[in-house]
């Protein structure tokens, strides 16, 4: 048995899809839901944690990508370097988890590391460039 | 009664000087009136910090051995201007390498820039000089490559043209399917976000509305050192459309400030990579508001609410020209985190960095409280509403 995090990006059109059913149903696999955000319309998105043999989780793996869906590996960080960054905000509308958020009370900008998907989107577009990729 | 500049400067020597932020001073004029305010406060602080594109440096860094008068000059690869003198330069915060790949794949990713020289030379780091001439006869070296630190140079002084920006557009992305890169950063498709760019109620221009106090000769926070308004900034737009408060509703007056980078921290200068647009470099300023009447304890109690921004569209409207702002909205709407617009609800974000603001007019307010800073009276003030100054668009000509 292997098991591998993985993010799933949604188009809208494939939101009515029973795409993780699917993979228990047809491949073997197990699956732990470890974040999902799907807003009707819009992108969605599932970080899962996956079990299955390694041959299952790869056909499985492509069968999904087939789809439509986008499916990146979750086995790497982005971490923020708090001296380089200025809290602009910048990054706050890109984020699709809102792991960077910003308190209205304050208006500072946080980083919740156990939300962050490791996406990357932050990184290029963060101007100061706070936002970095740890492997 | 009114206060001059000198009686203030006497109280802020006398350590007798009451002087609070702009935030802090909202909850005064609200609780008191704006009379009794001024009669209370002496100074008020603001401050801003975000991406100042129309900012550089002025260096001069030495006669070699032999004499060389540069004229191609690059530091750390960043073309730098070298058409003054012998020995002096000009590096722009927009300056980009020659060998940058720039848009190509698109969004580029613009790693490095003048903006980043700039802030290499004031966090003490070396920068790599190479320059070359052509060679006269009292000039004769052609070549150099060496390493510049800013201990090291004679001046170093950070000249930027047009900062602090009298409030600014808030940018949309109404195109149907495709996101945009941007000075305003990266903006979705379909109005799937928002951003903006002022620090509002504690922004400089917005707590003098019509430049009472603010013109050539006020000493500035910069950078984390002094500097000074030497001219009214470039495009400075006095005449836009004002609320009742006098507030401007779009983008109007700007600064041209001045001030030695080697006093500066970087901290307050830092260089910044914006996807797909290019380089710049991040400017704090605060700037001391000395409260010589009511009327300024009016305008220094500004707030979030009462300031209005123009929602452009920097798909359509901005980059051609064209239609009309999408609305207008308020900063606390802006602050947030979510707005409406034609019915929907578009998340925010910002380029300019509230706490740094807030940060930059707490040490102002207490440089000022302990008597290390004091008011500079200007010798001539921006011109104002009055003035008739406008912005003109460029008109072209049929050449040939």
């Amino acid at each position: 048995m292997a098991e591998r995090k993985v993010v799933f990006h949604y188009p809208s059109r494939l939101l009515e899809t029973p795409i993780v059913s699917t993979l228990v149903r047809d491949f073997n696999l197990g699956f732990n839901i470890l974040r999902a955000n799907v807003t009707p319309g819009a992108e969605g998105l599932v970080v899962l944690g996956l079990e299955g043999s390694p041959e299952d989780l790869d056909r499985g793996l492509a069968w999904v990508e087939a789809q439509g869906v986008s499916v990146q590996p979750l086995n790497k960080d982005v971490i923020r370097v708090d001296e380089k960054c200025t809290e602009c905000g910048a990054c706050l509308t890109l984020c699709p988890t809102a792991a960077l958020w910003r308190d209205p009370a304050t208006q500072r900008v946080e980083f919740d590391a156990d939300k962050c998907i490791a996406c990357e989107i932050c990184v290029p577009a963060c101007p100061p460039r706070a936002m970095q990729v740890s492997f | 009664m009114a206060k001059t500049y000198s009686e203030i400067n006497t109280k802020i020597a006398a350590g007798t000087v009451v002087v609070v932020t702009a935030e802090e001073m909202i909850g005064l004029v609200e609780a008191d009136g704006a009379d009794k305010a001024a009669e209370r406060v002496d100074v008020v602080t603001t401050g801003t910090f975000g991406p100042m594109c129309s900012s550089g440096a002025f260096l001069n860094f030495g006669h070699s051995k032999p004499r060389m008068k540069v004229s191609k000059a690059w530091l750390n690869d960043v073309n730098a201007y070298a058409g003054l003198a012998a020995v002096d330069l000009f590096i722009g915060a927009t300056e980009l390498p020659e060998t940058d790949p720039e848009n190509t794949p698109h969004p580029g990713e613009f790693r490095y820039g003048g903006g980043h020289v700039i802030g290499d030379l004031v966090a003490g780091r070396d920068v790599r000089f190479r320059a070359s001439a052509y060679g006269t006869d009292c000039y004769p070296r052609q070549e150099l490559d060496t390493w510049l630190n800013i201990r090291d140079l004679n001046e170093c002084v950070l000249c930027n043209f047009r900062n602090a920006y009298q409030n600014y557009n808030v940018a949309v992305n109404a195109h149907a399917d495709r996101d945009i890169y941007t000075y305003m950063g990266v903006l979705k498709k379909g109005l799937a976000n928002a951003n903006y760019c002022s620090a509002g109620q504690l922004s400089p221009l917005l707590n003098d509305p019509y430049y009472r106090t603010i013109g050539i000769g006020t000493r500035i926070w910069l950078g984390g050192g002094e500097g000074y308004v030497f001219w009214p900034g470039t495009q400075h737009n006095p005449t836009v459309p004002r609320g009742e408060n006098g507030v401007p509703k779009a983008g109007a007056g700007t600064l041209a400030v001045i001030g030695d980078l080697k006093q500066m921290d970087p901290r307050w200068i830092v260089g910044v990579s914006l996807l797909g647009y290019g380089v710049s470099l991040n400017v704090g300023i605060g700037v001391p508001i000395p409260i010589l009447d009511a009327e300024m304890a009016r305008f220094t109690a500004v707030k979030d609410s009462e300031i209005t921004a123009q929602i452009i569209d920097y798909s359509k409207n901005y980059p051609y020209c064209e239609g009309a702002p999408l609305g207008a909205i308020d900063y606390a709407s802006l602050r947030s985190g979510s707005i409406e617009i034609n019915g929907k609800p578009v998340p925010t974000g910002s380029l300019s960095s509230y706490p740094r603001a807030q940060e930059i007019a707490a040490d102002l307010k207490d440089r000022i409280a302990t008597g290390k800073f004091f008011l500079g009276e200007p010798s001539q003030l921006l011109p104002s509403a009055d003035s008739g100054q406008s912005f003109k668009m460029l008109v072209e000509r049929p050449v040939g």
